[in-house]
């Protein structure tokens, strides 16, 4: 029999309280506290901003005298849409970390579909080793993996991919490789592709075999069966493996910082400038609450498919036992 | 069919093997070089290794970031251990919901939204007892991000497991608490295992976090690799990243043998176990339920 049910409750209660409290105290606190820096002003002063909250003579509680200025700030880059010499610096942050995400998003889908596909369908001994490997660089240094794209990209003489093609006499002078958002792009799709593969493998490698054969026996040739069973069936795969890819993209500082040079400004880089060299942090902040509101619909989606996927293998899993 | 499109699958797999590892032996091989220059070997020498093994801002940096990792990491597991088993096992209650969001969330944000939101946290009046920016503000930021981590690998092992263990012993009259350490431990422990071990790595690769909230006193290893990576490109950092990979790659084979290993040994000890239950359970159970009755 069960212990009686207020004892269960009570240590509920102790269990629920660690990872309740940790939670929220660092991660909830912090962002409601993201929420209310964007609206203080900012100051020379540490911290450097004067909170939100004004302190009446005979109130009881503080009102709350909210500074937009940062969120005027973008609106007004909105307004001033396609006027010409107007200063679009965050607009246009926004508007290449989202080309730059998505483009990443789609050249690892259209990299780590097949490749996924393909290891899915090895022979099953050679499946864990092949899938190790694709492991293997994402468990080593991240910034190491970025510096090695430095080293092949160098767009001076001493670059190896330059000095390769001015061995093969294919150029006469060192090309421009590095610094511009062809290297970040490369090097983003180079970071992030494991995160693609990953679930796309794991959807991959369920799909049950029987299903594409009835489709070949019935007539269909390999490229309809792809198209209208394989494809189909691996939809889930697919939306959270772009999702994994396209959300951190986004935010990303480190590749634009190491790879883009001063050229390629992205949103991440922006709250890393008004945080750091600019001291504006209510800016900083206000531009972190715009990623989240923009976040929120992948990360929706990502959730309900991630969700549902890992619950459809548990039960396979128990099927298998 | 898979037959037929045997070439084309192997060389693609072949072509993005050489793309996922190209860079990094091109790093392995100039850190051999004798000369300075990253990208022309002058000849087979070790002393790049030789100017790390001496390199003592980058040893300390070292140091620390082993240090924060695996007290982050510790933390992580047992934080996220809790938060799994709430999910796991409590069922739905006021603020499960939220409860689910809020653990998993720190994966999906990214990581210049939970540097700023704690910084924010970390150097807020209010806050002051938490001692402000330096190694416990990152050793906390780590283990935020690292627990959700943790609660999605421990969430799906428990998940996965026989209840009928625990619900056993339960009915036994073990408490709960006891159950948990000696029933559901030790066969979750793969899983405990892999998620301090991604939750170790996380922490030592993180620059976003670490560079947010340390201070002058608190460089981990990215931090440091980061700011020389600005100073020009050195040998030293090859050398350093051949040791790291040369490190990483003798862990992971070493953790999988041993994973694999553990969970045969855990599916023979079940299947084991689910033989002979059936017929003793009955046995057992309904003496112990009339006595504590």
């Amino acid at each position: 029999m069960k212990p009686p049910r207020f004892v269960l409750a009570r240590g509920r209660f102790w269990v629920g309280l660690l990872p309740w409290a940790w939670m929220l105290l660092f991660f909830a606190l912090p962002f409601a506290l993201i929420v209310k820096v964007s609206l203080s002003t900012p100051e020379l002063a540490i911290p450097p901003y004067v909170p939100p909250f004004v302190m009446e003579p005979g109130a009881v509680l503080p009102q709350l005298r909210p500074d937009l200025a940062s969120y005027r700030r973008l609106h007004d880059e909105l307004l001033a849409l396609g006027t010409s010499g107007a200063d679009l610096q965050y607009l246009s942050a926004w508007g290449s970390s989202l080309l730059l995400a998505a483009l990443t998003t789609l050249l690892c889908l259209l990299i780590g579909y097949p490749f996924a596909y393909h290891i899915a369908r090895s022979r099953e001994a050679a499946r864990n080793t092949l899938l190790m490997l694709v492991m293997l660089p994402f468990w080593t240094s991240f910034l190491l993996r970025v510096y090695a794209w430095m080293v092949l990209l160098d767009s001076s003489e001493l670059g190896l991919i330059n000095r390769l093609l001015l061995a093969a006499g294919l150029v006469d002078a060192p090309l421009q490789l590095l610094y511009n958002s062809g290297a970040v792009l490369l090097g983003m799709v180079y970071s992030y592709l494991p995160f693609m593969v990953l679930p796309l493998y794991a959807n991959l490698v369920k799909l049950d075999q029987r299903l594409l054969e009835a489709a070949a026996d019935l007539g269909a040739r390999p490229g309809t069966t792809f198209l209208r069973v394989t494809l189909p069936l691996s939809r889930r795969g697919i939306v959270a493996g772009s999702m994994l890819v396209f959300i951190p993209a986004v935010g990303e500082f480190v590749i634009p910082d190491l790879l883009g040079g001063g050229d390629v400004l992205m949103i991440g880089r922006k709250i890393w400038d008004d945080f750091g060299p600019n001291q504006d942090w209510p800016m900083a902040a206000a531009v972190a609450v715009t990623i989240v509101l923009v976040l929120i619909a992948p990360i929706v989606l990502l959730h309900r498919h991630g969700r549902t996927d890992g619950r459809s293998s548990g039960r396979n899993a128990e099927a298998g036992q | 069919m898979s037959a037929r499109s045997r070439p084309g699958a192997t060389a693609w797999l072949l072509a993005v093997y050489v793309f996922l590892y190209v860079p990094i032996l091109c790093l392995i091989v100039f850190s051999f070089t004798a000369g300075e220059i990253t990208t022309q070997f002058d000849g087979f020498s070790l002393r790049w290794y030789g100017e790390l093994a001496r390199d003592e801002e980058l040893i300390d940096a070292v140091l620390l970031s082993l240090r924060v990792g695996a007290l982050a990491a510790s933390a992580a597991v047992v934080v996220g251990t809790a938060a799994a088993f709430v999910l796991a096992r409590f069922g739905r209650y006021p603020g499960s919901a939220a409860f689910a969001g809020l653990t998993t969330a720190p994966m999906v944000m990214p990581e210049v939204v939970i540097g700023l939101s704690l910084v924010l946290l970390f150097t807020h009046p209010l806050f002051a007892f938490l001692g402000g920016r330096g190694v416990a503000a990152i050793w906390a930021a780590h283990t935020t991000l690292c627990t959700a981590y943790v609660t999605v690998l421990v969430q799906s092992r428990l998940r996965e497991m026989d209840r009928s263990l625990e619900e056993a012993a339960l009915d036994l009259g073990c408490p709960p608490f006891k159950v948990f350490f000696v029933i559901t431990v030790p066969v979750i422990a793969p899983a405990l295992v892999a998620g301090w071990l991604l939750a170790f790595t996380l922490s030592m690769d993180d620059f976003v976090l670490a560079a947010m909230l340390s201070d002058p006193g608190s460089t981990t290893l990215p931090v440091l690799v980061f700011a020389r990576l600005h100073h020009g490109l050195k040998p030293e950092i090859n050398a350093l990243a051949t040791v790291i990979v040369a490190v990483v790659s003798l862990a992971v084979v070493v953790a999988n043998r041993a994973l694999l290993s553990a969970q045969r040994k855990r599916a023979a000890a079940l299947r084991h176990a689910a033989g002979i239950s059936p017929m003793d359970a009955p046995a057992v159970t309904l003496p112990n339920t009339h006595i504590r009755r």
